[in-house]
């Protein structure tokens, strides 16, 4: 089976498909940045948070928030070239069908390293700092992209089932946004009315930027964590399975 | 080198296509023609593995596309409306990406994208990225990335759809080498030149159905053949001149007022048209024109079908949105 080269074939076109329209990356960018200036110097005042500065409490978020918002990328990405037609010429090639999909989600994650390495950039600027080591710090940066990689393929899914590009553009803020939102991304869940915090408490999110913050600041890592990692293997599995699905159906 | 047997094609209940036998032979060019909405692009899209026909099968090379896609996917390539290039990648980048997904090695995609490009002309352009491309050199970049994996049968979706008249002559005449190299190829096409021009056999597709089959001459013989056609030099003389045509022909003529001339059919056209050439000399009797003509595949189309080519049928559905 040619899956390996030939993902990497179609990473390799799709990182090429982002250095040619470096403003997707900008655009990647200019949302999380007005988050962090938005949350950190107009609520950020006025918010409590138990244990940490502001700023170490709000980077973890914005970068998770912004993985999954990146992955509306892909989504616009694969119903592009399922419009342009260009999904017709690989299909019509002798080469692994996933790798379309895998390459697609490969490049996707590599634009994840991109931001998110912004974003901690920023972060120190507006006083954030890793509190709980190097080797801590750098494995909450690969749970974040794991957590986008693990997305991509539920926009992946998404991506292909809309198929037009306008479709995909007003779909893809739906579910990201209750998501963001009612999660501990900017504010602690215990704040937050019953009926709410028993969505909140309990999805995804919450469980990914619970553990990326304690992996970064201190705290219980191993709940969140294995949870974080639960998820990520189950929106993987299951939205892969229906994405592979929804491709071969053409 | 394909075969088609009794394909059917519903989407929902829209019938695409209602049963389609066909069969092309080795290094032969096989002209599908039809207007929009015919069906084409749904049985091209079958053949080229992207679509599973409702029932019926295909073998291409000699292999089941229905149990065997992988192996029919190495044989053919695919180039026209449905397939498409990367706007973003250079001319180069796309057809060596086409290359390493053939499992070609680095260096060798390199020189059989270079091989390619100049083949198609485009080795100035192949460091540009394909949206500067002009409509000609996108499609031939296209048909050069179906060209990659050299494969043995070429199907082509309506290949110069939408292109000038001089870049359809280039590209027809690269179609020419690429046949003359052994492809066997499958073209689908609206344009009636088109198909007189590439295609060794034609079949004529109307509402998912073959509705003729045959060579181009062929399906012009069963117009009723040939017609000698004279026109007078001196709008006085029409009457002298519709008096040699029946003489030749042996029936009455048909007069077109209009444009001052006359017309019977013949079944010798060699012989009618040297006969009637005496007579005109004979009786001294100058003339504008003297021809024999064949009908032309329009003629064809509307005797067959009861409307023109250029008619747009209903679009069928392909399953996807187009361009």
């Amino acid at each position: 089976m040619s899956f390996v080269p030939d993902t990497l074939t179609m990473t390799r076109r799709n990182v090429l498909y982002l250095i040619r329209r470096p403003q997707v990356i900008v655009f990647a960018l200019i949302s999380p940045i007005m988050f962090v200036a938005l949350f950190n110097f107009v609520f950020g005042g006025s918010l409590n948070v138990p244990g940490l500065s502001y700023a170490d409490y709000l980077i973890p978020g914005i970068m998770v928030q912004t993985v999954l918002f990146g992955g509306g990328n892909t989504a616009i990405g694969l119903a592009e070239d399922m419009s342009r037609g260009v999904i017709d010429r690989f299909r019509s090639l002798p080469m692994s069908r996933l790798a379309v999909l895998s390459g697609r989600t490969m490049a996707d994650a590599l634009r994840g390293i991109i931001t998110n390495t912004v974003i901690i950039v920023m972060g120190f600027i507006i006083g954030f700092r890793f509190h709980n080591g190097p080797w801590w710090a750098i494995g909450s940066f690969v749970l974040v992209l794991c957590f986008g990689y693990s997305i991509t393929w539920f926009f992946a899914w998404m991506g292909l089932r809309l198929r037009t590009i306008e479709a995909v553009q007003a779909a893809t803020f739906l579910p990201s946004f209750p998501l963001t939102f009612a999660a501990s991304t900017f504010a602690p869940v215990e704040n937050m009315p019953g009926w709410l915090q028993s969505f909140s408490a309990n999805q995804p999110v919450t469980q990914v930027v619970d553990a990326t913050r304690a992996m970064m600041h201190g705290g219980e890592i191993a709940g969140p964590l294995i949870r974080s990692i639960l998820w990520i293997i189950g929106i993987m599995v299951f939205f892969g399975f229906f994405a592979v699905r929804e491709y071969r159906k053409g | 080198m394909i075969q088609a047997t009794d394909v059917v094609k519903h989407f929902g209940n829209v019938h695409a296509l209602n049963g389609i036998t066909l069969s092309v032979g080795q290094g032969e060019v096989f002209g599908l023609l039809g207007p929009n909405g015919a069906g084409k692009t749904t049985l091209v899209r079958i053949l080229a593995t992207l679509l599973k026909p409702t029932s019926g099968r295909c073998r291409l090379g000699g292999v089941d596309a229905h149990t065997n896609p992988m192996a029919v996917r190495a044989l053919i390539g695919l180039a026209g409306q449905n397939a498409a290039v990367d706007d973003l990648l250079t001319g180069r980048e796309n057809l060596e990406i086409v290359g390493r997904l053939y499992q070609l090695g680095r260096t060798e995609a390199r020189r059989r994208a270079e091989e390619i490009l100049e083949r198609l002309s485009l080795t100035d352009a192949s460091d540009r990225q394909v949206r500067t491309y002009s409509g000609g050199m996108r499609r031939r970049i296209d048909l050069g990335a179906s060209l990659v994996g050299r494969p043995r049968i070429l199907i082509l979706d309506e290949p110069t759809t939408g292109l000038d008249p001089r870049t359809r002559n280039e590209l027809w005449q690269l179609i020419r080498e690429l046949v003359a190299d052994g492809a066997t190829v499958l073209l689908t096409t609206q344009y009636l030149d088109e198909a007189d021009e590439l295609a060794h056999r034609l079949g004529v597709i109307d509402h998912g159905r073959i509705i003729a089959e045959g060579t181009p001459d062929e399906l012009k013989e069963r117009m009723g053949g040939d017609r000698l056609v004279a026109g007078p030099a001196d709008p006085a003389d029409l009457d002298q001149v519709t008096a040699v045509l029946a003489e030749v022909g042996g029936t009455s003529p048909y007069v077109d007022e209009r444009r001052q001339q006359a017309s019977i059919p013949v079944s010798d056209r060699i012989q009618a048209l040297l006969q009637a050439g005496q007579l005109f000399e004979t009786r001294r009797i100058p003339l504008r024109d003297l021809a024999v003509s064949r009908p032309s595949l329009d003629d064809v189309f509307l005797s067959l079908t009861g409307h023109r080519a250029e008619e747009q049928g209903d679009e069928a559905p392909t399953g996807r949105t187009r361009r």
